[in-house]
């Protein structure tokens, strides 16, 4: 069934060039010749290597163990030679420690074995699994799902939603894995229900994916309610989420289980359904390659590690007039340097503008026209907090007043920042800070 | 396939297109209207009136600019060009060309530029500049030539018409109100007020109906919000009417109230400039009030006819503090502290 939501306060309407991709089917990429598999592809510590170099490894072998409690163990996406371990340049600009290895392009397996009969099987057995197969969450947050599915005794959850919003334009890979993969959410459905000890779940998906919306209606059947989002921007932040389907406000600083709720992406789901039915660990997910400077915009099945050129290669190559790559989608997707970064857990796009789509970043002063107040969706101030950051007042200020106007809060949808007539760069100003404040603290330990 | 490097730039990489410039200019479109009403009215006076002020400010802008070794191709922005046509549209036609120098100094030098040009200046530059004007050279500031349509009839009028040199002034409805309310009032037609072009007053006040029309445009395309103007213009009709009520021969009616005077270009175009207006609802709603209930009480028992000037740079003063204590709960927090929006 279907119902209905509401719409949260503040958002935008980018363009959302979804048409470019959205009849593309998955396409699965052949494995390429070098991988490159960061260790720290999720929130919390960066797992343990287990291998040595020059060891050989097989696809779905586990590389790398959970470095602690928020944390995700890391799989080899085939088999291969350990050619080096060492820093690489990360997706999000950092460098990190990653596992190279070339491989042998006999893609030999060694697989978990599958669950048999999981509905029988103690939830704790399941949530082992999760773990054990490297699952994060996929919509970009790669929050560890096995932390996720055993929420604390104190805050019980009642209500679980799945998140197939996909509000980032450009991107289509949700919506292709639910289109393509929608009996594998509903087994996720069923296996989350046991597992958490739920009966109401939610499958939330904006209304420019109606095919999703019916396909899924059809395969959850009574396992979960087909909610119709608002098209809206950041619809698929969690507290805009939930607000939508339950009506609940997550409140400051708090997570979703404080109103006792807990949301995964869709992509998320078929993983869980992956590793306990099949003993498929998370060594691959779909990426969207699009935008007016790749030749042939597509979706793809990547092996975890490919490198964005080879990708690339494989997708069409980009257009002459290519000028910027951002892995991720354009409100929040990050601008890399180079292609010689590998597609990790949490990319879902691989997005190439042109110069012409380029937006001037020559910025101005704030004229104080409050649009940026008007699209914040957490209805906070981004107008005052960037005035204070760009005069570098944010050190002289009593910093527990500041983080609570806005920081701690802050998603960095970049909403303000989209809207800001002269162009300001808001959600950079809130990043310098944090930063900064994050060196505080550990300066005074 | 050999790697390849890319610009890289801060996220959102994408942009709604909207710009300051466009806005500035924007608004400066809706005010053509009432502009054009005026030059229909009083003649190529209120054209050159026009002409001047606008072109003196971006001048000045750009004199400060250079002198503070800024870009000067900043002064066309169109925020001075915007100040220096407001300031334009709240004086006499007959004004002289001196005053008009004066006036776009006082406006973009002291009012906007000494506290850091754009953005920054507390009070609203066109108005801060008009009550220095009107202080200054009271006189000038208070003749009003008498526009066109209105000569014919005027002796029906009953207003008080002097005859200075060529020049054929009077006064406006509300100075006539507050000098001999019980002769003036019968004569004073609703319906001039509205389409203005048989009203005595400033250049861009006459006409309700042409400032309207621009305000309607500025409200479509979400440049101001409705909050300040139906706060203004409830307040001054409210206390209008209740005053009417208690005593007809001395007091107005409400319509004689909102229509007449500055009041439209004051709350749609003044008390909505971004820079000197609060910025969340409930601020703006309470700096509405402020600018209606201050108006009326300058109109009806204070020493000038018109007071909306006055009033708003009076709650200009109040923005700051109408900012810091009607910050919005964030998203989620229905209890949380209220005082969250000060630097303090």
């Amino acid at each position: 069934m279907t119902t209905h939501a509401n719409p949260f306060p503040g958002g935008i309407h980018p363009a959302y060039h979804k048409d470019l991709t959205r009849g593309c089917e998955t396409v699965s990429m052949p494995v390429p010749k070098i991988l490159v598999i960061p260790m720290s592809q999720h929130l919390g510590a960066p797992a343990k290597v287990l291998v040595k170099k020059g060891d050989l490894v097989k696809a779905g072998q586990m590389i790398a163990e959970p470095g602690g409690f928020i944390s995700a163990a890391v799989h080899a996406s085939s088999s291969g030679k350990v050619t080096a371990i060492g820093p690489v340049e990360l997706p999000n600009g950092s460098m990190g420690e990653a596992v190279t290895i070339e491989t042998d392009g006999a893609h030999e397996w060694e697989k978990m074995e599958p669950i048999q009969n999981p509905f029988a099987a103690d939830p704790k057995v399941l949530v082992e699994r999760v773990k054990a197969a490297g699952i994060v969450g996929m919509g970009g947050a790669t929050f560890p799902t096995h932390v996720k599915l055993t929420p604390p005794a104190d805050s019980p959850v009642d209500w679980v939603m799945l998140n197939g919003a996909e509000c980032e334009p450009y991107l289509t890979a949700d919506h292709r894995v639910m289109l393509e993969r929608a009996d594998r959410i509903a087994l996720g459905v069923k296996l989350i229900r046991h597992i958490m000890g739920v009966s109401k779940v939610s499958i939330g998906i904006e209304g420019n994916k109606a095919d999703a919306i019916e396909v899924l209606k059809k395969a959850a059947g009574d396992l979960a309610e087909v909610v119709e989002l608002p098209v809206k921007y950041p619809q698929g932040s969690e507290k805009q989420l939930i607000f939508a389907i339950t009506g609940r406000r997550v409140p400051p600083k708090k997570l979703p289980s404080a109103v006792g709720v807990t949301v995964f992406n869709v992509a998320t789901v078929v993983a869980i359904a992956d590793a306990v039915i099949d003993g498929m660990p998370l060594v691959e997910r779909v990426v969207t390659v699009t935008g007016s400077g790749v030749n042939k915009p597509g979706n793809f099945r990547v092996p975890v590690g490919t490198r964005v050129m080879d990708l690339m290669e494989f997708a069409g190559g980009y257009g002459d007039d290519a000028e910027q790559m951002i892995l991720g989608g354009p409100m929040m997707g990050r601008a890399a340097a180079s292609d010689n970064v590998p597609i990790i857990k949490g990319v879902g796009g691989v997005l190439v503008l042109t110069a012409a789509d380029m937006k001037n970043t020559d910025f101005g002063v704030c004229i104080r026209c409050g649009r940026c107040l008007r699209a914040c969706p957490n209805a906070q101030n981004p107008m005052l907090l960037g005035q204070l950051i760009e005069k570098g007042l944010f050190s002289r200020i009593d910093e527990e007043k500041l983080r609570e106007i806005v920081l701690d809060d802050c998603f960095e949808c970049g909403s303000c920042t989209f809207v800001c007539p002269n162009r300001r760069p808001l959600v950079q100003f809130f990043q310098m800070a944090k930063g900064y404040y994050r060196s505080q603290q550990k300066r005074k330990g | 396939m050999e790697p390849r490097t890319f610009t890289v730039a801060f996220a959102p990489h994408v942009h709604d297109g909207s710009s300051a410039t466009r806005i500035m200019w924007t608004v400066f479109l809706t005010l053509l209207p009432a502009a054009a009403v005026s030059v229909y009215a009083f003649g190529l006076d209120a054209l050159r009136v026009l002409a001047l002020t606008t072109a003196l400010s971006v001048g000045m802008e750009a004199l400060a600019l250079v002198m503070m070794k800024r870009d000067p191709r900043a002064c066309l922005d169109g925020s001075a060009a915007l100040t220096g046509f407001l300031l334009g549209l709240t004086l006499p036609a007959g004004i002289s060309n001196g005053i008009l120098v004066v006036g776009a100094f006082v406006a973009i030098i002291v009012a906007k530029q000494v506290f850091g040009g754009l953005g920054h200046n507390p009070f609203n530059p066109a108005l801060t500049s008009r009550v220095f004007l009107l202080i200054a050279f009271p006189k000038q500031l208070t003749t009003w030539p008498v526009p066109r349509g209105l000569q014919d009839i005027q002796e029906f009028m009953g207003l008080a018409v002097t005859r200075t040199n060529d020049a054929v002034t009077s006064a406006t409805p509300l100075a006539a109100i507050k000098e001999h309310a019980q002769r003036a009032m019968p004569n004073i037609q609703l319906n001039d007020l509205f389409f203005g072009v048989h009203t005595p007053g400033s250049i861009g006040e006459i006409s309700a109906l042409a400032l309207l029309v621009g305000a309607a445009f500025l409200l479509y395309k979400r440049i101001i919000t409705w909050h300040i103007p139906a706060a203004t213009l409830l307040t001054v009709a409210v206390f209008g009417a209740l005053t009417h009520l208690v005593n007809p021969a001395r007091y107005a009616d409400p319509f004689f109230h909102l229509f007449a005077g500055g009041l439209f270009i004051g709350a749609f175009f003044m008390a909505t400039d971004f820079v000197t207006a609060p910025v969340w609802p409930m601020g703006k709603i309470i700096y509405g009030v402020g600018i209606g209930l201050l108006t009326m009480l300058i109109r009806l028992w204070g020493g000038y006819p018109e007071g909306i000037s006055f009033a708003i740079l009076l709650m200009n003063a109040v923005t700051p503090l109408l900012d810091r204590y009607t910050v919005p709960t964030p998203f989620g927090s229905r209890a949380a502290p209220k005082k969250t929006g000060g630097e303090s």
